[in-house]
């Protein structure tokens, strides 16, 4: 799968994102910048985390409306896979290629800690590699992470099985505690429609090596490559 | 023309930095404030002298990236110079 990733100014996660990928796949992806309007041929984009543009007036407002957008709206219309993390999802949510909204964590307080993910299917390009119900460690880095969404979009997402993954605690209970942002129904990560684009809030690619401490989000990547 | 637009977080949408507001303002011995609420007014300076054109102008910006209508609702005022 050629993968490139799209650099906003602002974001900070795109050499991590560019090591899982590689990793995964052995190939090294594309880094495309903003302004950039052609794709190419690529199968994948990623948008990594980060805070584009400074986070000014909504954390990825002004990245969602950048000339690189229309060509990702473009590349996501043909059924190409899109990957947003963290900003990235917020992204993706401003852009109107995901569903709902990320907001000021119920917490207020900028959460950079460990939590625990579980994987609610294990059907689709970026999640094969898991098993259905398992869960893996993961690391959230954010402010606004808070999923929100009204009550008949959070009931499409999940009677369309849209949700991929929510924050539980270590043995996969999908408890209060474990969601520590306060998102709507625990939600972490949801899927387009036809499940070719992804957001999620926290870092699968912080840990895809046990020399960082931990390999829980390799399978995403090994689930990408192997689409491949 | 200037085209003040103000963006609040729809009712209904949790806003914790109101709440965050509300429990300082009563740390700080004010009683009686049952809710807080905090928005962002983006006040625009508008080359259009027409006040009909301005505020519809006012009000695509507000919805086209101002406020993310998923969460927020917006309020446009136009004020003559």
């Amino acid at each position: 799968m050629k993968a490139g990733i799209v650099i906003f100014p602002g974001i900070n996660r795109e050499r991590d994102m560019a090591i899982a990928l590689k990793q995964s796949s052995g190939h090294e992806p594309r880094m495309i910048w903003h302004k950039e309007t052609d794709l190419g041929d690529l199968d994948l984009v990623v948008i990594p985390g980060g805070f584009s543009f400074g986070d000014y007036l909504r954390c990825g407002a002004m990245a969602a409306r950048s000339p690189v957008m229309r060509a990702i709206h473009d590349h996501a219309a043909r059924g190409g896979y899109v990957l947003g993390v963290c900003n990235g999802f917020q992204i993706l949510t401003e852009s109107g290629l995901l569903p709902g909204a990320l907001l000021r964590n119920a917490s207020l307080r900028f959460l950079a800690m460990d939590c625990h993910l579980r994987v609610e299917r294990a059907d689709t390009v970026f999640t094969s590699r898991y098993q259905k119900g398992s869960t893996f460690r993961a690391v959230m880095a954010h402010g606004e992470g808070n999923y929100f969404a009204d009550d008949a979009t959070l009931d499409h997402l999940e009677h369309e099985g849209l949700v991929a993954f929510r924050y539980c605690d270590p043995s996969g209970d999908v408890a209060p505690e474990a969601n520590f942002n306060g998102s709507a129904r625990s939600i972490a990560g949801i899927l387009s429609p036809n499940r070719r684009v992804l957001g999620l809030m926290p870092h699968a690619e912080d840990l895809v090596d046990p020399l960082m401490g931990g390999a829980g989000g390799k399978p995403l990547f090994d689930s990408i490559a192997a689409a491949g | 023309m200037k085209a003040i637009v103000t963006v609040m977080l729809k009712d209904g949408v949790l806003d914790p930095q109101g709440k965050a507001i509300g429990h300082a303002l009563g740390s700080l011995g004010f009683t009686g404030v049952e809710d807080v609420r905090a928005g962002k007014v983006i006040v625009l300076e508008l080359a259009e002298t027409d006040a009909v054109k301005a505020y519809h102008a006012a009000e695509e910006m507000a919805r086209k990236l101002l406020a993310n209508t998923v969460i927020e609702s917006f309020k446009v005022e136009v004020h003559a110079e």
